[in-house]
């Protein structure tokens, strides 16, 4: 466990917890990001080149652009005057906890069973290509489906209905 | 503490912030980002899992990740448009106020 690992966990959790804990919109979206560029600093040290990369083209260049653009196109930075948590947020908390409790549990009971340090995997781009064009080709075309149909079904829900045009 | 735990930890303590998100902000957006930082955990578990396990090279944790974000990126445009839809529909996003399924 090294310096860097708790640096990059502890940016990680903060953004984290400031994204669900701030009350204006716009900034949790910004936590939001330094949260995913954390993630993909932890992808990183773990020797995933091509997953940490991945990590920030796609959440940091799309899905946290995607998040702001819905936060704006609904004015929801404004604070509600009611609060920003829910009726029920104390049973949410307990549950979180528990779920919490049980995951940490588990991993600490299971720690001495847990595989070692071990010599750093040298994983090529080369190797992924080829591993996605001849192992996995059957998932990759079924993501491409997969992403065809949620492109054209978010154009289709979020479309603008005009009026008697139904 | 194996590195392994570590990151482990790491994960179960983002995924229970991203519930807890999910469960108690009244903004939906707010929810679906709850949700995305949960997936991301399940992201690392498998990273994890992938650079420690017995056969790295194999690769199939790293493929589990990479496939799971692209489904994850669906997921989000689609979620989102599902909230801007509902908010041109009912001029909310706050889910306490969402408590009947006709339009």
């Amino acid at each position: 466990m090294s310096l860097v690992f708790y640096a990059i966990a502890g940016l990680t959790l903060a953004g984290a917890l400031a994204a669900v804990l701030l009350k204006n919109t716009v900034h949790c979206a910004l936590a939001l990001t330094v949260a995913f560029a954390g993630l993909a600093l932890l992808f990183l040290e773990l020797d995933a080149q091509f997953a940490g990369f991945a990590q920030i083209l796609v959440y940091i260049g799309a899905v946290a652009v995607l998040v702001v653009f819905a936060i704006l196109l609904t004015r929801g930075s404004e604070t509600p005057k009611d609060g920003v948590y829910s009726r029920n947020w104390l049973a949410g908390l307990v549950i979180a906890a528990g779920v919490f409790a049980v995951l940490g549990w588990a991993v600490l009971e299971s720690a001495r069973a847990l595989p070692h340090e071990t010599a750093a995997p040298t994983v090529t781009v080369l190797q992924i290509g080829n591993a996605l064009m001849s192992r996995y080709v059957l998932p990759l075309e079924i993501v491409a489906l997969l992403l065809t149909a949620a492109l054209i079904g978010a154009v289709i829900v979020a479309m603008h209905e005009k009026e008697g045009q139904k | 503490m194996t590195p392994l735990a570590g990151y482990l930890l790491v994960a179960a303590l983002l995924f229970s912030i991203g519930l807890a998100g999910a469960l108690t902000r009244r903004n939906a957006i707010l929810v679906l980002i709850g949700i995305e930082l949960m997936l991301n955990a399940a992201n690392l578990n498998l990273i994890a899992f992938w650079r420690y396990g017995p056969h790295p090279e194999a690769l199939t944790g790293m493929m589990f990740a990479i496939f799971s974000i692209a489904v994850a990126a669906a997921e989000a445009a689609v979620g989102l448009g599902l909230v801007i839809q509902i908010h041109r529909h009912a001029h909310t996003t706050d889910l306490d106020q969402m408590n009947r399924m006709k339009g």
